[in-house]
């Protein structure tokens, strides 16, 4: 060997690529990696499901899969912009209330037609998002603050419009707005091919337009997002917009299915949506998520319920234990997923 | 051909921040086809030069013409859009995204219902990217790509936004020797295709390389502009440190002595095979007082790994660390800090300072527990403590409130050190103390290694750069594959025996045993 060079180019040199056990894993271990952190709940919910109709001759029967599709539709609506938010790094805590608010304004104003009882929730639910939006992208407050305070101020304006819950608002039977929460099509509610729907549209937005790009980079690496371009602010403004417009809109159609705008709902819904995400294998941290995990993540949610609830002998209190304890393991697995990946 | 046009030009540029003037009338002239050495010491103003013709802070005065027209940039994306694209140090990319859509980000293809045409973006991006050497999947996550090909990646969508003017702020320093010859001859390219560059690094080796032309920035005033050839290095050494040329050719490069007198022959630290799965196989060192040890091998050999279990920040498999006879108990830091050894880690932005707190409260912060009583801490006895330290390590701050975020990076090792210093060890663990930090601060951190070795400290050193390593260190411990191939002392310390033995050249020295399992 020899040198050249004052300053000799060996100071630079690289690992030696023979060393064993460098960071970065091999490329399979890697995929392997990815592939249960993308995937991992689909499966954990086929295997749950298999089970379950195994053990329950009442589990795979029509009804039964159809009451579970209808009533995870409004928590999937919910996560499908929590979805969005926690890419970017933040989070929303206003969902749940929003979600309340947005049935009673619906039900509020189906009187004044089904175009009112829809647009008012949206409009009501998705200034707020833009708020909380403005506040975090502007005002660069945190997140976690901002949303737990449209929780909280959302909450009261839900009790000033029903005198503190005293008035109730119904749907009234027929109408455009109840056949679009109660109906059926092809024999799934029609709240589930809506939010089908919104969730094949908002796939492909994450994934295959610029604004789904800027959600990610935003959320990947928020300085460097800002130097390649990426409309940081604006970004986040937009989802936080989304994730109350989708509240908003689950809302009214809940409250369409049920045909009343119930002032209770909706209590810890966004601790839901925050796990159904997460177990669908969304980074909490954000810059990694789909949002075919999310509706995996809200379904597993729904099945281990019912689960429980065909047991029977077990008390439904306990279905939150084992959610709660199911949420620890995923997100133990993730962070265990993550480290090998080196993704935190 | 007609002389090539002026594309960007600078005229009395000044910024100020509180309490100092960052960068003070300077002029700056750039032509199509030109690369453009920017050089100065850290804090000389060529971040803020950066940053103002970027958009990312605006000017107090003077004007920026770009291309004939006077521009005034709010955003970093203005600017890009315009023509003016940015490689910084550090990549400045999506590290979870997949390379193709990092390097398309923004300016993704987008078919007739504008949602992106993938199978289009990832073509594109592999051609795109063949052409600066770096072949991969694009679909993979750049995160997955080495360093230096994501610095390509950064390059290439820098490139590809149709820059008029290319700004590089230290490309190289995570690159290696074969990706340092890509980016040049991308540099070439650029240069032929009429593009200006501006080329900012502390590399003397790279400016010569690539550079034709040269501004010299020094306390954010222009000291020297013109042809690079007619400025021989150490004219720009001393025009950049603002020293007489006698002086610098005097003193050479570095600022150390040499020799130092090791009182003693008890080691102030012994330790016996060290043994990390994976990293480190049996590592034995033995460090006397007064004496400069250092720490050679390359990359990923096994020396950060080795300050890391000594100082206890990396649990050990087996192995024994003895501190001035007392043997300590492994993989636990704070009982090494208890028994004297400190350890200055390779990364000081994320292993050691707190950008947000102050020069004092920096200082302050390991020592506290020493400094209270009851729990509660005598200001009185920091403030003596951060006085003393400030002073003899010569931090430059406006004040011990100021935030060590705002000071220099030379700046902030020496808070770093003296964070552990006063600690009063009894060894002194320094990984890459000087990497990242201008010439001036490296000669001052050098100088200070050979005092506190002249003290009686113990000092481990571990540096990239070689005649950093030679000139600092009495003895040189050479690492290869996490096992110790070879000890070179007294006058076989030189820079060739080093590479030799790093090379695995038994002639160098006779090799002591070397573990197969590496």
């Amino acid at each position: 060997m020899t040198v050249t060079k004052a300053d000799a180019p060996v100071t630079t040199a690289s690992n030696d690529p023979a060393g064993t056990g460098e960071p970065v894993g091999s490329a399979r271990s890697e995929r392997l990696s990815a592939l249960v952190q993308q995937h991992g709940a689909l499966a954990v919910l086929v295997i749950v499901s298999l089970v379950a109709s195994l053990s329950f001759d009442s589990f795979a029967t029509g009804d039964n899969v159809s009451n579970m599709a209808t009533s995870s539709a409004f928590l999937a609506i919910v996560a499908l912009g929590m979805t969005f938010v926690i890419i970017t790094g933040g989070i929303d805590l206003s969902v749940g209330s929003l979600f309340a608010l947005g049935g009673v304004l619906a039900a509020w104003g189906s009187r004044h037609g089904t175009l009112v009882a829809l647009l008012l929730p949206l409009a009501v639910c998705g200034l707020i998002g833009v708020v909380n939006g403005l506040l975090v992208a502007r005002s660069r407050l945190a997140p976690f603050i901002v949303t737990l305070a449209a929780m909280l101020g959302a909450r009261g304006l839900l009790l000033a419009i029903t005198d503190e819950g005293a008035d109730t608002f119904l749907i009234g039977k027929g109408s455009l707005l109840a056949e679009l929460g109660q109906g059926t099509t092809l024999g799934l509610g029609n709240p589930v091919w809506i939010t089908l729907a919104l969730f094949v549209a908002g796939a492909v937005v994450l994934r295959r337009t610029r604004f789904g790009q800027h959600v990610y980079a935003v959320g990947g690496n928020e300085d460097a997002a800002a130097l390649m371009g990426a409309p940081v602010a604006r970004t986040k403004i937009l989802v936080y917009t989304l994730s109350g417009l989708l509240a908003g809109l689950a809302g009214a159609l809940n409250a369409a299915w049920l045909a009343s705008g119930v002032t209770i709902l909706g209590n810890g819904m966004e601790l839901e949506a925050i796990s159904a995400v997460v177990i669908g294998g969304t980074l909490l941290t954000g810059g990694l998520g789909y949002v075919s995990g999310s509706l995996v993540g809200v379904l597993l949610l729904k099945v281990i319920q019912n689960v429980i609830n065909q047991i029977g002998s077990l008390d439904s209190s306990y279905q939150q234990v084992v959610s709660g304890a199911f949420l620890a393991v995923v997100v133990i697995a993730q962070t265990w997923l993550g480290r090998r990946r080196q993704l935190m | 051909m007609a002389p090539p046009a002026e594309v960007l030009a600078v005229r009395g540029l000044s910024k100020s921040f509180p309490g100092v003037r960052a960068l003070d009338d300077v002029d700056l002239t750039l032509h199509a086809g030109e690369v453009h050495a920017l050089i100065g010491e850290n804090g000389a103003g060529k971040s803020t030069l950066i940053k103002l013709l970027t958009g990312v802070y605006r000017p107090d005065a003077g004007e920026i013409t770009f291309q004939g027209h006077a521009v005034s940039f709010g955003t970093p994306l203005e600017a890009q859009k315009a023509g003016i694209s940015t490689i910084y140090q550090e990549v400045n990319l999506i590290p979870l995204l997949s390379v193709a859509r990092n390097l398309f980000l923004g300016r993704e293809p987008r078919n007739r219902f504008g949602v992106l045409d993938l199978a289009r973006m990832n073509r594109e991006a592999e051609d795109t990217l063949r052409g600066y050497g770096v072949q991969v999947d694009v679909r993979r996550p750049l995160r997955t790509l080495g360093v230096g090909a994501q610095q390509m990646v950064g390059l290439a969508r820098a490139v590809a936004t149709d820059a008029r003017v290319v700004i590089m702020d230290e490309p190289t320093s995570s690159l290696e020797p074969r990706e340092v010859e890509t980016l040049f001859s991308v540099i070439r390219r650029l240069r032929d295709a009429g593009i200006a560059v501006v080329y900012v690094s502390h590399r003397l080796d790279e400016l010569y390389a690539v550079c034709s032309t040269v501004t010299v920035l020094r306390d954010g005033r222009r000291v020297h502009h013109g042809s690079l050839a007619d400025l021989d290095r150490l004219a720009l050494v001393s025009t950049m440190l603002g020293r007489d040329l006698g002086e610098v050719r005097e003193e050479g490069l570095t600022k150390f002595t040499g020799d130092h007198q090791s009182a003693g022959s008890e080691p102030v630290l012994d330790a016996a095979d060290l043994t990390v799965p994976h990293k480190l196989h049996g590592v034995s060192l033995s460090i006397r007082p007064g004496e400069v040890v250092g720490l050679g091998g390359l990359l990923g050999s096994g020396r950060t790994e080795t300050a890391k279990a000594i100082s206890g920040a990396l649990p050990v498999r087996s192995g024994r660390v003895t501190v001035a006879g007392v043997p300590l108990r492994g993989g636990s830091a704070p009982a090494a800090i208890r028994a004297g050894i400190s350890l200055l880690p390779e990364d000081r932005k994320s292993e050691g300072i707190v950008p947000g707190l102050s020069v004092r409260e920096n200082i302050a912060l390991a020592v506290l527990p020493r400094l209270s009583r009851f729990g509660l801490v005598s200001e009185a006895r920091v403030d003596s403590v951060v006085d003393t330290f400030m002073k003899r390590l010569r931090i430059k701050a406006s004040s011990p409130h100021q935030k060590v975020g705002e000071l220099s990076g030379g700046n902030q090792q020496k808070v770093l050190l003296a964070r552990w210093l006063a600690m009063n060890p009894k060894v002194l663990l320094l990984d890459e103390p000087t990497r990242g930090i201008d010439v001036g601060a490296k000669a001052e951190v050098q100088k200070l290694v050979d005092e506190l070795a002249a003290d009686g400290l113990g000092v481990l050193l571990i540096s990239s750069d070689l005649e950093e390593l030679i000139e600092g260190s009495d003895r040189v411990v050479v690492l290869k594959d996490g096992a110790v191939v070879g000890e070179l002392t007294g006058d076989d310390v030189t820079e060739e025996r080093l590479m030799r033995t790093i090379a695995g050249d038994t002639l160098a020295e006779p090799v002591k045993e070397v573990t197969s399992d590496g």
